[in-house]
């Protein structure tokens, strides 16, 4: 354990790593909440895991491309957190649910969704505009820590419907930032979910920076100990290690399935990118703070892993390499490809039942636009 | 002397005034520290009177303007900064309840001496809650005063009045009109300076009166600029106080032009310009040709970005307006 001053502090954290930075397997390790955690991957599933982390990194280069080329508005990188992501979105079972920040792409793909899916958003065409029960993944929620109250409802909802307490239980994730644990909606959410038992896990990817404040702006401990004074277990995870991400959050989901109640998992990792493409880190952070977590990169150790094991050899890396390509090419192809909404379309949607003034507007709208028709406009 | 500044520009150097001229006036917010803000508005303050008085918090606004309560009482001063309009509901509660209350419950005792900053309104091609105009909400709380500016030098000396006011004032800066420059009276004294709680004519004119503040002020002035051209002279009048307002001018305005157009962004449904019109309305009805109208966004949510120029009041949107007046 960190001692003295909490999360953040100089020497290494103790946290639940299966997999060492030079790709060395540990077996099984026993975290802070007293649970033993392993996995038992078959070399296929491994392989499944590394395809993942490559092309999730790809899509997301691809969409940091499209924004600096002018055809995204704004991009949230989720550069260093690749592992953070596939390891909890792969713990996830068929019937569980998600509840993202605006950076959960790799969450989002893990779960099979479409990549474009938030594209959309981030383009400007919409606000995210998906069924969050069609695909069990909310939309991208950008008011900090206002997801984990609804994750912690939604997971009411279950307990309710009596959807707990056996393997096929259904569990929700609750995904958020560093900074976003100062918030009072996730204070509440914590306490909520305790008094409630509610089925949920609480995902906090500890990546340092809430856009330039590093970590000791928001908490003088670390942040997984938070949840012992809410009633609940807490664990920290090496958040760049896939192995150890996937085995603790499917542990936490299947205690919150089976009527367990809460945990709070903090993923230590770190953004390698900018907060997002609208943010200048030169500004907050020292280069020699980000080539030390480049030693510590989630994607190579899987490789490393990998390789020294033998579990595929140069053809699969290259194979990899080519699929994340050609994902991202058809990524940017449908992004370009994308149709700007009708104006018309600004009236929609804002109530269920509608309203006389929206009603009147529209109308209004539509014969001003009409009136540039021919014009010089 | 006078400097060709930004509007952010001018509000950094107004705050860095302030900070000089009271050790109790504090700055804080979400990344206003190294970063200096999303926006730099706070660029380099912490590095000059550092990170006592310039303090980065965690991320919660509730808890700046809940602590910013405390150390009011204390005899600080703090003018703190929400980082886009979207999210200042968290600390809502906080500012309608117990900023706007407190001188009122303490009977004088208390005085919440607090800026807070906010920037808002769209048009900056951002994701949702990046461009909302909230201050129908603030201007609608007794106990708040409301402010915005819309020129450099209007926001380097209402900045360091609204700091120097004993009023809690909420400080709305046109965003998207940060980066446009204007000259600034650097070193003119702020106790000569046009008062805080004062609309100003922007644009003499004759023949419509238009009423704008912040972000729309300069649609309003190119508005009337393009008018000219078809031989139509609008004044705009920039209100510059929301809560307050500062409806002399207007009135005498009104009374010589016969004619009003109000421009926000902010949706029309009880908003600031359905209090302006019904307040001409009752000075001014028997100058009145033509309804007092409004151009606003629409009572919609805020759109998508690709949407926002349609939502948006524009020029064309504002000079249709004023056509109808004369149809009337
Ligand atoms: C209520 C609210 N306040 C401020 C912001 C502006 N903002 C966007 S992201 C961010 C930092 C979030 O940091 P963290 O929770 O650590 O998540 P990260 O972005 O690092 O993944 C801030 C302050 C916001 N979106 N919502």
């Amino acid at each position: 354990m960190t001692k003295g001053r909490g999360a953040g502090g100089e020497s290494a954290p103790e946290f639940v790593q299966l997999l060492t930075p030079d790709g060395e397997r540990i077996d099984k390790v026993t975290g802070a909440d007293g649970v033993e955690y392993t996995v038992d991957f078959t070399d296929d599933e491994y392989r499944g895991l590394y395809r993942d982390l490559v092309v999730v990194r790809k899509l997301d280069a691809e969409a940091t491309a499209l924004q600096r080329q002018g055809e995204l508005g704004i991009w949230a990188s989720l550069l260093g957190q690749e592992a953070a992501q596939v390891g909890s979105g792969r713990a996830l079972r068929q019937q569980d649910m998600a509840f993202p920040t605006y950076r959960e792409h790799g969450v989002l793909y893990c779960r099979g969704i479409d990549p474009i899916m938030p594209l959309s958003l981030f383009r400007g065409v919409d606000h995210g505009a998906w069924d969050p029960n069609q695909f069990r993944f909310n939309m991208y929620t950008i008011v900090i820590g206002a997801q984990t109250l609804h994750a912690t409802g939604y997971a009411m909802g279950i307990t309710k419907d009596g959807k707990v307490g056996n393997d096929d239980g259904e569990a929700v994730i609750a995904y958020f930032g560093d900074g976003a644990s100062a918030q009072g909606d996730v204070n509440e959410a914590f306490i909520w979910a305790s008094v409630f038992n509610a089925p949920i896990v609480f995902f906090c990817q500890n990546n340092q920076y809430a856009i330039s404040e590093p970590i000791e702006k928001q908490t003088r401990v670390p942040l997984y100990q938070r949840a012992s004074g809410f009633g609940f277990p807490g664990v920290r995870v090496d958040g760049n290690d896939v192995l150890a991400s996937y085995a603790v959050t499917r542990a936490a989901l299947d205690h919150a399935r089976h009527g367990q109640g809460p945990t709070l998992i903090e993923a230590y990792t770190y953004r390698m990118g900018a907060h997002t493409t609208t943010d200048d880190p030169t500004r907050y952070r020292m280069a020699g703070e980000v080539e030390s977590w480049q030693a510590r990169d989630p994607i190579a150790r899987v490789r490393a892993f990998i390789a020294k094991q033998q579990i595929a050899g140069d053809d699969f890396f290259t194979e990899v390499d080519e699929l994340a390509r050609r994902e991202s090419l058809a990524l940017r192809e449908r992004v370009l490809a994308m149709p700007d909404p009708d104006p018309l379309t600004i009236f929609e949607h804002v109530y269920p039942h509608g309203s006389p003034l929206i009603d009147s507007q529209r109308q209004g709208f539509a014969e001003y636009m009409d009136s540039f028709e021919g014009s010089s406009h | 002397m006078a400097e060709k500044l930004t509007i952010g520009k001018a509000l950094n150097l107004g705050l860095r005034r302030a900070l000089e001229a009271d050790p109790k006036v504090l700055i804080m917010g979400e990344d206003v520290g190294k970063l200096g803000g999303v926006f730099r508005i706070t660029d380099g303050l912490q590095k000059d009177f550092g990170e006592e008085r310039v303090i980065d918090t965690p991320l919660a606004e509730s808890g700046i303007i809940g602590t910013a309560v405390g150390l009011a009482i204390r005899g600080y001063r703090p003018v703190c900064e929400i980082q886009f309009d979207g999210f200042v509901y968290p600390a809502y509660d906080q500012i309608v309840s117990q900023v706007a209350k407190m001188h009122y419950r303490s009977q004088g005792r208390v005085k919440m001496p607090m800026v807070i900053r906010i920037p808002f309104g769209g048009g900056i091609g951002a994701v949702e809650h990046h461009s909302e105009s909230p201050e129908a909400y603030f201007a609608h709380t007794a106990g708040l005063k409301v402010v915005s500016c819309a020129t450099p030098e209007d926001a380097y000396v209402m900045i360091q009045q609204a700091v120097a006011s004993d009023d809690p004032i909420v400080f709305l800066e046109p965003k998207r009109r940060y980066y446009e420059k204007g000259d600034v009276e650097v070193d003119a004294d702020l106790a000569g300076a046009y008062p805080l709680h004062a609309s100003r004519v922007a644009r003499p004119g004759t023949d419509v009166t238009v009423l704008a503040y912040g972000p729309m002020v300069r649609t309003a002035l190119d508005a009337a600029n393009a008018a000219s051209a078809d031989g139509r002279e609008l004044e705009v009048i920039d209100l510059r106080t929301l809560s307050p307002l500062d409806l002399d001018p207007v009135f005498e305005s009104v009374r010589r032009t016969g004619r009003c157009v109000v421009v926000h962004e902010a949706p029309s449904n009880v908003g600031l310009g359905a209090e302006l019109a019904a307040r001409i309305t009752e000075q001014c009805f028997y100058s009145l040709e033509a309804p007092v109208l409004r151009v606003t966004g629409y009572d919609t949510p805020y759109p998508a970005a690709r949407l926002e120029e349609e939502f948006l009041p524009d020029l064309d949107r504002v000079l249709d307006a004023v056509d109808r007046t004369f149809g009337w």
